[in-house]
């Protein structure tokens, strides 16, 4: 028994701390849950009106989003204005020589962006937009030091400045609103939040289908263990 | 009916050993009765190479080797292909777990000294299918095209280019390019899908014949052919493979799966150490990332490759690294000789021993945690130790596996 122990910790070995943010600073935890198929929706026109214009996330099809919840008609008039087919791959409207024109770098896909960065970084980031003169923006991010993307969401947001308060602990960089924008902070949470829960699912949109069966393969394999334990305990009977 | 199935085995025996086949390597094997956990993962190792050319087969139906092309047919095997994701998460988890079963494997045989003599080749086989394996998980690595797929790559491919007077010229024949670039992900994937697992699958077979040979090891570590029935020539501590060990390996089996489910369905990036996070960026030839790791289980070589720190003997530090590296892997085909203890288990060795391999394995798991770090001062110092010590395991084994104070071996199983 003590063995096996042993080799259950040696099968458990890996560690979960790979993933740092690049700055090091606190990331917020981001509400993250893909079966909230209403999120999901609100995230996903948000996504197609405020971030399609310059990322794609070309790997991804309209009508995959039937699986949130949405009929084809509905895809068709919320989230598709480009012109596109609602089996078309969702590409961004802005070509790719434009975007290096004008931001210096190529905007990212955002398909699979949650399972680089994770969720808890895009939440951390959508919100740490603030002013600073010094970049060709006039535009810094607390986590993503002179990020390429301007704060595209000032008008739900407002605007922030940086306070920095010295102490014996060190520098503490922190936000404070100067300028209000449309939403509340509260709203504005909320909004990046649900963003943050889409641009998840987009990342694996069949993790509720894998979870969902994995549950049933469990649930079997639990029921052949006994099986094949029972097996195999009637065949070992004239051994031990 | 009984009557029709035995004329049909009649029927193939004379034109095929099949009875005599079934007989000589399971219904006839005989096996020793004492078997225990550590003895789950030859057959475990056999399961996972199953699922990798089956799963291997259906991802190739729908990826591309093109480097333009390869990122995003992997997505489309995520998102496009009917369970596209679960053969995908099944192959990427099996690359791992392959690795994980492969290593108790062979800890088992450092345990109870499964390489000594009538052995050695069964060992050196084995090694052979391990470097194989370690070939396999590199150039699949490669395949997805994303970021740490390329510069883990290139770490790889720049240790050859270590390699004096010829480095420059190997690493440009080995690639079919001055760099990393869709000349090398079309040779990859050819060795990958065709030469690699044609030579692996054959060494297993050689290694399976090998073992049907000599006969498998035990935890005691004594031979069960020293002791026969007179009358039938049947090893008295002996039961045939079939049925007694294939009912018990169906039990380690589903066992397993339920770990290996348990990845698939719940945790298929496993915390970054089975599907690394920066892997879900496209390659970028023109952006180096902050930090390179390899996947978990090469960072106690890569740990070693990265300890050498000073020039020596008129070699740099990085080929020093280089060769390190390649010893460390390569020492392990020593072992049937470098251990002159007279007996082979751990269960009758002495206290050397033991605390040899105790501090090996703190070692292995040391270094393979400094792997994943980004190199600094003190890590590279521990890095450094860790590598005696990991060594230090193997070269004075003669030494230390002679003097030690054993118990004696019993004559029959004690189980």
């Amino acid at each position: 028994m003590k063995k096996i122990t042993i080799a259950i910790f040696i099968l458990c070995m890996a560690p979960f701390s790979l993933f740092a943010a690049e700055s090091g600073m606190a990331l917020d935890r981001a509400p993250v849950d893909t079966t909230d198929n209403a999120s999901l929706q609100r995230g996903a026109e948000s996504f197609v009106n405020y971030c399609q214009t310059c990322h794609g996330a070309s790997f991804m099809r309209y009508n995959r989003h039937r699986d949130i919840g949405f009929t084809n008609e509905e895809i068709l008039e919320k989230l598709v204005h480009t012109g596109q087919k609602v089996g078309d791959l969702m590409l961004s409207a802005m070509r790719k020589k434009e975007g290096e024109e004008w931001f210096g770098v190529v905007p990212p896909d955002l398909s699979v962006i949650a399972r680089s960065r994770g969720a808890d970084w895009l939440y951390t980031y959508l919100r740490a937009f603030y002013r600073d003169d010094a970049t060709g923006t006039g535009w810094n991010n607390l986590v993503f030091d002179r990020a390429a993307m301007p704060h595209v969401l000032y008008q739900l947001q407002g605007e922030q400045r940086l306070v920095v308060k010295t102490s014996d602990k060190g520098e503490q960089k922190s936000l404070s609103l100067v300028k209000p924008g449309e939403l509340t902070v509260a709203e504005y949470d909320k909004f990046a939040g649900d963003l943050v829960n889409y641009l998840v699912y987009l990342g694996e949109p069949h993790a509720n289908t894998r979870k969902e069966l994995g549950f049933m393969v469990m649930m079997f394999l639990l029921g052949m263990l006994a099986l094949t334990y029972i097996l195999k305990k009637e065949y070992w009977k004239d051994i031990h | 009916m009984s009557n029709l199935f035995n004329s049909m085995i009649e029927w193939i025996d004379k034109r095929f050993p099949l009875t005599s086949n079934w007989k000589a390597h399971l219904s006839e094997y005989y096996a020793p009765k004492n078997f225990n956990f550590w003895y789950f993962f030859g057959s475990l190792a056999l399961l996972v190479l199953v699922n990798q050319l089956i799963t291997g087969i259906f991802l190739t139906m729908n990826y591309k080797p093109d480097a333009s092309m390869a990122f995003a047919s992997v997505e489309y095997i995520m998102r496009d292909v009917d369970y596209g994701w679960l053969i995908r998460y099944m192959h990427s988890t099996g690359a791992s777990m392959f690795f994980v079963v492969v290593y108790l494997h062979m800890f088992r045989g450092m345990m109870y000294g499964s390489y000594r003599k009538p052995r050695e080749l069964l060992w050196l086989v084995g090694m052979a299918i391990f470097f194989v394996l370690m070939s396999l998980a590199f150039t699949g690595y490669i395949l997805p095209w994303g970021q740490m797929s390329y510069w883990g790559a290139q770490v790889i491919v720049s240790m050859f280019g270590a390699i004096p007077v010829i480095g420059d010229t190997l690493s440009q024949w080995l690639l079919g390019d001055f760099t990393l670039s869709d000349a090398a992900l079309n040779r990859f994937f050819a060795y990958h899908v065709v030469t690699l697992p044609v030579v692996l699958v054959t060494l297993v077979f050689v290694h399976i014949l090998a073992l049907h040979e000599t006969g498998s090891n035990n935890p005691d570590g004594i031979e069960i052919k020293e002791n026969k029935n007179p009358k039938t020539g049947i090893p008295v501590d002996g039961i045939p493979f079939h049925p007694y060990y294939t009912v018990k390996d169906i039990v380690g089996v589903v066992v397993f799966l339920m770990v290996f489910c348990g990845i698939i369905f719940f945790a298929p990036e496993m915390g970054g150490y089975f599907l690394e996070y920066n892997n879900f960026i496209p390659a970028n030839t023109l952006q180096t990332p902050d930090h390179i790791a390899p996947v978990w289980y090469f960072t106690p070589y890569y740990s070693m490759l990265r300890a050498v720190t000073v020039n020596f003997l008129w070699i740099d530090a990085k080929l020093w690294g280089v060769i390190l590296m390649a010893a460390s892997v390569v020492i392990f085909c020593f072992l049937p000789w470098l251990d002159r203890s007279p007996v082979k288990s751990i269960r009758y060795k002495g206290p050397y021993f033991k605390i040899a391999l105790t501090l090996f394995v703190i070692s292995f798991f040391v270094l393979g945690w400094l792997g994943t770090k980004s190199p600094t001062p003190l890590y590279t110092l521990l890095a450094q130790i860790f590598t005696v010590i990991y060594f230090a395991f193997f070269i004075l084994m003669p030494w230390y596996s002679k003097i030690d104070k054993t118990k004696p071996e019993p004559k029959r199983l004690k189980e």
